[in-house]
């Protein structure tokens, strides 16, 4: 062999090391240091899951009646992979199953798209699932119509009809209770992406709303997963695992069903009313809560909607309602979401600054018709000058002048505009013993915080406008020019970090810049009852399985305890009960063989309403009974509803008759709804056929 | 004396063996490989073959007949005398030619993935001129590089020209077929064969070049197929066809990951048993090792390989005669060339084309010509020894 042979082997021997070691180098990435990501690629290449949703966990009263519980219905659904193949994307296939379920094609096709796929604004009513699952047009089919469109599938290629289980909302007695429960929907990637610990699958309906939503971890179960392992074919050639659904377990609440019933139809009817006394009277909120405890007996809000409606399927029209402003957006709970000024019914705070600041809460004082406040005099309530009086019937007969007289006084006592470095606040720290700033605590979503207009509130108000107040000219709408709101817009730009003597005057009879929610002047209104404990306010009672066994009772917490000397609540709920007995509250309880005390509130509103209309007033009844030993803590607003008494506070008493079972002015004995006198300590069987007592 | 005596004792006796000259540790890596490709061929077909209702050995039963056959043809090809070798080679490569012009002819020959390799005998046999081609050319270039017709210690120009048409002749067919795979492969034998021939170095880095401006103007001017440019192109950039040879290249690319280091053991692999691979008992049979037997077998398997071909060139360098190390020469390259064709294209470093795993891979042809390759090294081994 020359030598150029023998380095031309060596050469080539040399290369084909190479090449193998190659091989090795690609064989060890791919198998060793790449190897978990394939395995995860072929796990997705070969296996199948067939997810079998879990029975969703009912959600009961304290008796035990079903509030929400799963009924069998027939979906119709639509593969969008199949449809989207077809030469017209489906168009015709839509339409034709439009006219099938007679449904309007529109509806059916903003149905069938995902969320994403629609130009903002025309979304209501859209997917909000993915497009790898089905997408049901109507979970309530007709037999028939499902028959016909499974027979003729060659008519409707890419539309299925099953039976599944759904969500309903029996509505015992009549009752809604959409606010309170909620509803259910289909999982959306948001939820997938978020996971929050337990895996989702894309064909699960989760809680989308209220209790539903609180308490899903709880109700949805597990589902059942069936992994299969397929071929090319996608044919199955054997089983991984097969898990069975795990049911949900039942949320007991603290509601009664005929309660809840009847505080509905008391709200709506008193929005009625208001309507009828020629008021805008466009929305409410009422709530019945155990003072002992916290636990909320019943809660509405006005306008609602039907909870059965996103399992039937929401028209387009249905779903643009839900958030529409001139349907009074009837998807906010105005109970705990809703913002409003307490006008009168804050006096019960007022009470508590005088009686700190020193004032003898048994002495007379003058109510008279106006108030020089600096140099704007501020009327009593329709300017009636009402003498002299004790300060029992001034909180009775519900005088403003006797307010501003003291709130102005302790104003200018802590330096006015120029205030001292330590100011006494009498008012205020009356507001923050009721803990008016944290929240209530109820478990239920998307709770509002209530705003107290204290110092510090009109310092970091003052921080967020003062750029548009300081240069109102160019910052306002040609509508706001008036001569008075640029005098208005001036003053602010002046000292508008300053509580001012109208913001102090104000403050004392609840109007201004704070606001509370209805559930809030509940705790309020509850710890004046109850002596002073502020309770979170609960829905839930307990969390059971399917079995019976209390998996978690959600025991009542107190928050806190009100900083006031006992013997200014007792003075309150005397004078509370003097609003009844001789007051505002007078007429509209005339009569009532139960004891209650409370107070009205009419509260100014300011602004306008979409159609140009100036707004009405706020109605509140605020109220506690029996007066002797307090059970109940009831609230009623309604929003532009005018008088306290006459609108809420008639429907506050209707709340009490049900509750006490007054017909009349007559208990009707057995016809209370807890005979005891005092909501159910035990938790009930659970049953989903269970009716409320007195029922056939 | 008695030195020589001894020696003489000992080539009777070994004379009197049939495993005479046999190379022990190739046999034993090839016969490991026989083995496992078995194996791997059952595994690559018996479940889907069963759950289809047909015979689950069917590829089995044909893949040892065709082994044994092979076994036959390759200790023929180790005891034949060398002047017999020389005297069949021109009709070998006679009938090579004559097949591949026939797999061109539309009726006689039958396509398969885009290529026209094969010509269908009766009774579902099918035979790929291509295979035998490769050795034809094999002895039929070093014949002609190792034959001196003047006083030279190395193959004058004359020579390498006449080899080269001897290797030019069959590519040009498998080109028309065409079967991009085989010609990278005798290609690179070729200029292997040339450069150790001791033929000037200008020839080898002439072909080099040639081989690369071939590659270029064979994709630019449109003589390779629409299919072949789509399979390179897919190599470059494996999204752009995902439902054809992408979709092939990344299935066998994950079957191939999913294996790890030990694998699902064998016949439990549920991509092979899925058979989302295509052709996983013949060109991706390489996939049914990964998943299977994980980087310790798939590892092994490239390892046998490494084995035998430095035991080709140790009998390579060992031989005295240069028509013996010429062949031996060609046979190394064809087989690691080939190989790494084939598990280059299953891992992904190489285009995708149609070639088999030689020892392993289902197919007659394929495997009769392997264990060929496999004689002639041993024939070569066995007269270095005299």
């Amino acid at each position: 062999m020359n030598q150029r042979s023998r380095l031309s082997l060596l050469v080539v021997q040399i290369l084909i090391v190479s090449l193998l070691a190659a091989l090795f180098g690609r064989l060890f990435y791919l198998q060793i240091a790449a190897g978990p990501k394939y395995r995860d690629a072929a796990l997705s290449i070969q296996s199948r899951d067939v997810v079998a949703p879990a029975t969703r966990g009912l959600i009961v009263d304290s008796s035990g009646v079903p509030l929400a519980l799963n009924k069998v219905g027939l979906a119709i659904t639509i593969d969008r992979i199949t449809l989207d193949k077809q030469p017209d994307k489906g168009v015709e296939v839509l339409k034709r199953l439009a006219k099938l379920l007679k449904l309007r094609y529109k509806d059916v096709f903003t149905n069938t798209r995902l969320c994403g796929e629609l130009p903002k604004g025309q979304r209501a009513g859209c997917w909000t699932g993915s497009r790898y699952q089905p997408i049901p047009i109507t979970k309530e089919a007709d037999p028939d119509v499902a028959l016909q469109i499974v027979e003729r599938s060659d008519q409707y290629p890419g539309v299925d009809a099953q039976p599944i289980s759904i969500r309903n909302y029996p509505g015992i007695v009549g009752v809604n209770g959409a606010h309170v429960l909620g509803y259910v929907g289909p999982l959306t990637e948001s939820d997938l992406a978020k996971g929050n610990g337990k895996q989702y699958f894309r064909s699960e309906s989760i809680g989308k709303a209220g209790l539903e939503i609180q308490y899903d971890s709880f109700l949805r179960g597990t589902p059942g997963i069936r992994t299969v392992i397929v071929d090319r074919k996608e044919a199955i050639t054997r089983e991984s695992q097969n898990t069975k659904p795990i049911a949900g377990d039942h949320l007991v609440t603290s509601l009664d069903v005929r309660l809840q019933a009847a505080t509905e139809k008391a709200l709506a009817d008193a929005v009625q009313r208001g309507r009828t006394n020629g008021y805008t009277s466009d929305s409410g909120a009422a709530v019945v809560m155990d003072i002992k405890t916290g636990r909320i007996l019943a809660l509405a809000s006005y306008p609602t909607y039907d909870p059965n409606a996103f399992e039937k399927g929401l028209t387009v029209q249905e779903a643009a309602d839900l958030f529409s402003e001139k349907k009074a957006v009837p998807a906010l709970n105005r109970a705990l979401q809703g913002l409003f000024a307490p006008a009168s019914t804050f006096k019960s705070v007022s009470v508590v600054a005088a009686a700190a600041a020193g004032y003898d809460l048994n002495a007379a004082y003058n109510c008279p018709a106006q108030v020089q406040v600096g140099n704007r005099a501020f009327q009593n309530f329709d300017s009636k000058d009402q003498g002299r009086m004790s300060l029992k019937k001034a909180i009775a007969v519900s005088c403003d002048t006797l307010w501003y007289q003291i709130a102005f006084d302790e104003w200018l006592r802590d330096g006015g505009l120029r205030p001292k470095s330590n100011p006494n606040d009498y008012f205020f720290k009356a507001a923050q013993a009721f803990h008016i700033q944290q929240k209530v605590g109820i478990d239920l979503p998307s709770e509002s915080t209530s705003r107290l207009a204290d110092r510090a509130y009109k310092k970091s108000w003052f921080e967020q406008n003062k750029d548009f107040y300081c240069n109102y000219k160019t910052r306002a709408t040609k509508a706001q020019q008036t001569p008075f709101l640029v005098q208005l817009a001036a003053e602010n730009c002046v000292d508008g970090d300053k509580v001012r003597a109208g913001d102090a005057v104000n403050f004392a009879i609840g109007q201004g810049d704070t606001v509370l929610t209805p559930l809030k002047l509940t705790q309020m209104y509850a710890a004046i009852g109850n002596g002073g404990t502020i309770w979170q306010a609960t829905v839930g009672k307990a969390i059971v399985k399917t079995d019976g066994t209390v998996v978690k009772t959600i025991e009542p917490k107190k928050l806190a305890t009100l900083n006031v000397a006992p013997s200014t609540i007792k003075f309150l709920q005397g004078a509370l009960r003097e609003v009844v007995v001789s007051g505002t509250g007078a007429g509209v309880f005339a009569g009532f063989p139960i004891e209650v005390s409370g107070k009205t509130g009419t509260g100014q509103v300011f602004g306008r309403n979409p159609n140009g209309t100036l707004k009405d007033d706020t109605s509140w009844f605020a109220s506690f009974a029996p007066s002797k030993n307090p059970r109940f803590a009831v609230v009623m607003m309604v929003g532009q509803g005018g008088f306290g008494a006459s609108t809420s506070g008639v429907g506050v008493r209707k709340i009490y008759e049900s509750i006490f079972g007054v017909v009349g002015n007559k208990v009707v004995p057995g016809a209370a709804i807890y005979p005891s006198g005092k909501p159910p300590t035990t938790l009930p069987k659970i049953s989903p056929a269970t009716k409320p007592k007195g029922t056939p | 004396m008695s030195q020589i005596a001894a020696r003489q004792r000992l080539y009777r006796r070994s004379r009197t063996s049939i495993f005479d000259g046999f190379d022990p540790i190739l046999t034993a890596a090839v016969a490991l490989l026989l083995l496992m490709g078995t194996l791997l061929v059952y595994a690559a077909t018996r479940d889907w073959y069963a759950r289809n209702g047909l015979d689950p050995q069917y590829y089995l039963k044909r893949h040892v007949i065709n082994i044994t056959i092979g076994a036959f043809l390759a200790y023929g090809t180790t005891v034949i005398d060398y002047r017999l070798l020389r005297a069949y080679t021109p009709i070998v490569w006679g009938l090579g030619v004559i097949g591949l012009i026939v797999v061109l002819i539309p009726g006689l020959g039958s396509e398969v993935n885009g290529a026209k390799a094969w010509i269908a005998l009766p009774g579902g046999f099918q035979i790929q001129p291509a295979e035998l081609a490769k050795i034809s050319i094999i002895i039929g270039m070093s014949m002609i590089l190792s034959e001196r017709s003047h006083d030279s210690n190395e193959p004058g120009s004359r020579d390498v020209l006449q080899a080269l048409v001897i290797a030019a002749v069959p590519v040009l067919f498998i080109l028309l077929q065409p079967d991009m795979g085989t010609v990278f492969i005798i290609s690179a034998s070729v200029v292997t064969i040339i450069a150790v021939s001791g033929s000037s170095t200008k020839w080898v880095i002439g072909l080099l070049l040639i081989a690369v401006l071939g590659a270029v103007v064979a994709t630019k001017s449109g003589v390779i197929s629409e299919y072949q440019v789509k399979r390179l192109q897919t190599f470059v950039d494996p999204t752009a066809d995902s439902q054809g040879a992408g979709y092939q290249l990344r299935q066998a690319r994950i079957t191939v990951g999913s294996g790890g280091l030990i694998g699902t053991g064998l016949f439990n692999g549920p991509q092979t048993n899925g058979r989302f691979v295509p052709e996983q008992q013949t060109d991706f049979i390489f996939t049914v090792a990964g998943e299977e037997l994980g980087f310790l077998g798939s590892g092994l398997i490239v390892l046998l390989y490494l084995i035998i071909l430095m035991r080709a060139f140790s009998i390579a360098r060992r031989t005295s005669d240069p028509f013996g190390r010429l062949v031996t020469t060609g046979v190394i390259a064809w087989y690691a060339f080939q190989i790494f064709e084939n598990i280059g294209m299953t891992l992904g470093l190489m285009p995708m084309t149609g070639v088999p795993l030689p020892f392993i891979s289902y197919g007659g042809s394929s495997m009769f010509a392997t264990l060929i390759g496999f004689g002639l090294l041993q024939n070569v081994h066995a007269r270095s020894r005299g």
